[in-house]
């Protein structure tokens, strides 16, 4: 069960952070998902970024929908608020959580089904309006706890366990953010942690919504011969077109980083994303070349990852609405109700 | 020749016939603050179609010294300017009563009537030959209108003059031309007409401290006050006035004087789920957060709003209902979202409403909704409709008192969490249902996992069936004992009254005036008017001391007749019902007879027993 706890016992020589934290106290409760489950992964991956980052667990709002990957805000940061909302329907939660309280730093975790079929508006719209936070979408190409449905990212001719082979062509969360004006994409593979974990720290720190496509294979239901979503396959297919470091606030670039073919974005906290491209010429400043180049590689049957795109300056909801710079729920009471003078004032026009 | 019946001072019916799209909202709007000035108490129904130009539309006017400003299916003077209902505005007028037509083209002699007086004035014709392009000549046809009926009811024009000063004084090239149009048809008037009519107005002092106001901008002002800071929506006749008047208040009183930037957001969602889904997360950072919604809106929010009830987070939900069921007839009144609203969503839910009957309970109701919200940890429901919510409404002027304290409930501060050994989220400390909540990101003891699954008292996920009932349950006490905290039922006794009449929302005025009616004939009926759900003891108890009650509402199944039936302990068999359901705001007449009719069934079934 989720609320299993686990055994609190600590290792003398665990590292601490800033904030005399180790990494143990960035862990959740004991998982229940099945074991070498691709989820768990990133759970773990998780729990590492957060902890590097040094954020206080409890300035992290965690928020989730319906489905396994739903299940994993319970796994990391005990210390967090977590909301483990309706099927397909987290953005809009994370949407308003984040209109009141812009201060904290919000983590969604989604799965294929719950992103790309009965929530695809609200991915769509979370993304339109660019709503500060890092959205992860634990993809595995089936419906895990109703038993191995094909998902809408499942890819044309991967078959199910029973030997169904699915027809339809899958719906692409990279292609579809990128085409979204989505101001940051990346793609990654939860059997990569040296890659996912600095990808999940410059989403974190990114301001505006930062999507990442991770493919987490299902230990239970689509890891068979012939599933396009295996560890086997992913593995025999991953192209990864940029390699990512993620560099926190005033630590300086070392000069083995910064060399060569390096290019450094920085974020709005003042921490900077370098990338390397792997593949030759390819861009990640570049929406049109990141769109066609992911679609290349795609038709030739590899699953691109890395840091596929980010907009520099981004502006997220609250430069939109204008909203003041503090959080809305730390406005005194006074600040807000206009009294009663006003009120005598304002009906004047209606005589 | 004056007929119009009976020689009326301060007690008329008038209905305008428009086309929609034409700009005729805005000179009606000018007639009736006119009559509204000259201290009548007046009100204005729209009639109008879902549609954005070329439609028929109405207006109707009702002026009453005595304060019966419901809706009265009498119409004394007909304004007709739409020739494609001609036919059926003519055959509507009382008679005794008077028709204004555009004679710039002839009236059809078969449309003509014998009891009807049939004032022609050629509106076109002058505003062509007065006025250039023919927006203009279309828009002030309209304000020409008002002229005419300003001379023939002994409206002075210096009011109508004023009102303009006002409403567009930083243009006056605009005032000048409303000026110029009222005189074009107040002229014409009184040189060919014998003015005033026989029934016309004269200025008494009956509105002193009213103002013309609609529900929805009240509702939104409410909004405002009660210290809402997140509003999200999706647009829907008829509640789209309400966060419209909420982003236009916090525009004018919610800019940081500093910065000029917004202390408030409203988001427009893609969709009803996707707005409460806002509201939802707003509340649970700790905001004050509301939508407006109907009925269709409800439907699509239903999921959440058990998620709401079950993880108790608080919301405040506007319906402006309007006729269902589906897309119905949007632009129509209905009180048929009661049963709904009371248990939305699946599973077993049971949910505090409000039901304002006029514009100045929907600002009280407004800040009483996110007060009770917070309170009981749960979603409220503030039950309007689109008579109450879009029509003008005559009702006395907003006070607000400065020392009011928002009621936040139980929430926990960062020194209260200090102190504490551990928190858990849903025990019952307290012993009242309400238990203790905590705010995300104000102390690490105070996380917890909000969830819509299974929990226990702890807040622990569960599949354990008793530990889920022991939640539920609670859940179950908490939302009635809210009972005595929602507005209490207002109640009118007549002396000798045996029975006792019920109703709800915007019903109020109708019904009031039935009652007086009634009572003049020799028919005294106590009244009570549900004001909130779940209900408080005065209303059983009123239901109990009368034999018979009749239950009046505008929808087909008799819904709070039903939910009385339900969450009350009155015996079936001592109710009966009065419905209205055409989608017009209901008229005193259809209550009067509904009752006497019920009366007399009454009495012979006294008698065969």
């Amino acid at each position: 069960m989720a609320q299993t706890g686990k055994p609190s016992v600590r290792h003398p020589s665990l590292k601490v952070n800033k904030l005399g934290l180790t990494q143990r106290d960035y862990e959740g409760s004991m998982s229940t998902l099945c074991a070498g489950c691709g989820h768990d992964s990133i759970t773990a991956s998780l729990v590492q970024a957060f902890f590097e980052l040094e954020i206080e667990p409890h300035k992290v709002a965690k928020l989730s929908g319906i489905g396994c990957s739903s299940k994993t805000p319970a796994y990391f940061l005990k210390e967090a608020h977590g909301f483990n909302s309706v099927h397909g329907r987290m953005p809009s939660i994370a949407t308003g959580a984040n209109a009141a309280n812009r201060g904290m730093t919000y983590i969604g975790v989604s799965g294929d089904g719950d992103s790309l079929s009965i929530g695809l508006g609200q991915l769509c719209h979370a993304i339109r309006r660019n709503v500060d936070m890092l959205y992860i979408i634990e993809n595995n190409g089936v419906y895990g706890l109703t038993k191995g449905q094909f998902s809408a990212s499942a890819d044309v001719g991967t078959k199910a366990k029973k030997g169904e082979e699915n027809r339809m062509g899958p719906i692409d969360p990279v292609a579809l953010a990128l085409s979204l004006g989505a101001s940051f994409v990346g793609k990654g593979f939860s059997g990569d942690k040296q890659q996912l974990v600095p990808l999940i720290k410059a989403g974190l720190s990114h301001k505006g919504f930062a999507l990442l496509d991770v493919i987490s294979p299902c230990v239970t239901f689509n890891d068979h011969q012939g599933s396009t979503k295996s560890y086997q396959y992913t593995r025999d297919h991953v192209q990864e077109v940029v390699e990512t470091d993620f560099v926190p606030v005033l630590h300086e670039i070392t000069a083995e980083q910064a060399s060569g073919d390096v290019t450094s974005v920085a974020m709005h906290d003042g921490s900077v994303v370098k990338f390397r491209p792997v593949a030759e010429g390819y861009d990640p400043t570049d929406r049109d070349g990141a769109y066609s180049h992911i679609a290349t590689r795609q038709a030739a049957g590899e699953v691109a990852t890395g840091l596929l795109y980010i907009e520099k300056g981004s502006q997220d909801v609250h430069s939109f609405e204008n909203t003041v710079e503090e959080s809305l729920v730390d406005l005194d009471f006074e600040e807000l109700c206009p009294g009663n003078q006003i009120l005598q004032e304002l009906q004047k026009q209606w005589r | 020749m004056d007929r119009i019946s009976r020689s009326r001072i301060n007690d008329l019916v008038i209905k305008i016939a428009t086309v929609n799209g034409t700009g005729s909202a805005s000179a009606n709007a000018f007639l009736m603050q006119a009559i509204f000035r000259m201290g009548i108490p007046v009100s204005g129904k729209n009639v109008f179609p879902s549609n954005i130009q070329g439609l028929p539309t109405w207006y109707e006017i009702r002026a009453n010294k005595d304060g019966h400003v419901g809706r009265s299916a009498r119409v004394d003077l007909m304004v007709a300017m739409n020739p494609k209902t001609y036919s059926r505005d003519i055959k509507e007028v009382l008679p005794g009563g008077a028709v204004l037509y555009d004679s710039s083209w002839p009236l059809a002699k078969e449309l003509m009537r014998e009891d009807v007086e049939f004032f022609g004035v050629p509106l076109s014709q002058m505003c062509i030959a007065n006025f250039r392009g023919s927006r203009q000549q279309i828009l002030m046809k309209n304000v020409s209108y008002v002229g005419v009926l300003a001379a023939l009811l002994d409206i002075n024009p210096d009011i109508l003059c004023t009102i303009f000063e006002e409403k567009f004084g930083a243009k006056p090239k605009l005032v000048e031309l409303n000026n110029t149009s009222v005189k074009l048809g107040h002229d014409f008037a009184l040189e060919n007409f014998q003015c005033p009519l026989q029934s016309h107005f004269e200025i008494m002092d009956g509105n002193k401290d009213s103002v013309i106001m609609t529900g929805n901008m009240a509702a939104g002002l409410g909004c405002v006050y009660a210290g809402a800071t997140v509003g999200a929506w999706y647009p829907i006749t008829p509640s789209t006035s309400l966060m419209d008047a909420f982003r236009s208040f916090c525009e004018k009183l919610r800019k940081d004087p500093e910065t000029k930037k917004n202390r408030f957001c409203v988001i427009q969602a893609e969709d009803e789920l996707a707005a409460i889904g806002i509201v939802l997360g707003a509340s649970w950072m700790g905001a004050r957060s509301f939508t407006p919604t109907s009925g269709p809106g409800i439907s699509l929010m239903g999921e959440f709003i058990g998620l709401a009830y079950y993880a108790e987070i608080p919301a405040v939900l506007f319906d402006i209902q309007r006729t269902g069921p589906s897309t119905g007839m949007p632009t129509r009144t209905q009180q048929g979202d009661i049963l709904t609203t009371a248990y939305a969503s699946h599973g077993d839910t049971k949910h505090i409403a409000l039901f304002p009957a006029d514009p100045g309970e929907c600002f009280h109701f407004a800040v009483t909704a996110f007060d009770l919200a917070e309170r009981f940890q749960t979603p409220v429901f503030v039950v309007s409709d689109l008579d109450v919510g879009m029509n003008d409404w005559v009702c006395d002027s907003l006070e607000w008192d400065d020392n009011f304290v928002p009621d936040r409930g139980k929430v926990l501060s960062a020194e209260d969490l200090e102190d504490l050994d551990e928190f858990y989220r849903y025990l019952d400390v307290d012993g009242d249902g309400i238990t203790y909540r905590s705010l995300p990101g104000v102390h690490p003891k105070g996380s917890y996992f909000t969830r819509g699954s299974g929990h226990d008292k702890y807040g622990r996920y569960t599949e354990d069936g008793a530990l889920y009932e022991e939640v539920v349950d609670r859940i179950r006490e908490k939302v009635d004992s809210a009972a005595t905290h929602v507005p209490k039922a207002e109640i009118i006794e007549k002396e000798g009254a045996q029975l006792g009449v019920v109703t709800i929302g915007g019903c109020r005025g109708a019904v009031l005036e039935a009652v007086e009616e009634l009572s003049n004939d020799g028919f005294p009926v106590d009244y009570l008017r549900v004001r909130g759900f779940p209900f408080g003891p005065e209303v059983e108890e009123f239901l109990l001391s009368h034999e018979h009650n009749i239950v009046v509402e505008q929808n087909r199944d008799a819904q709070l007749m039903k939910l009385l039936t339900l969450e009350t302990n009155i015996d079936k068999k001592r109710l009966e019902s009065i419905l209205d359901n055409r989608g017009s705001p209901l008229s005193a007449g259809i209550v009067v007879s509904g009752v006497k009719d019920l009366v007399d069934l009454f009495l012979t079934t006294t008698n065969r027993n």
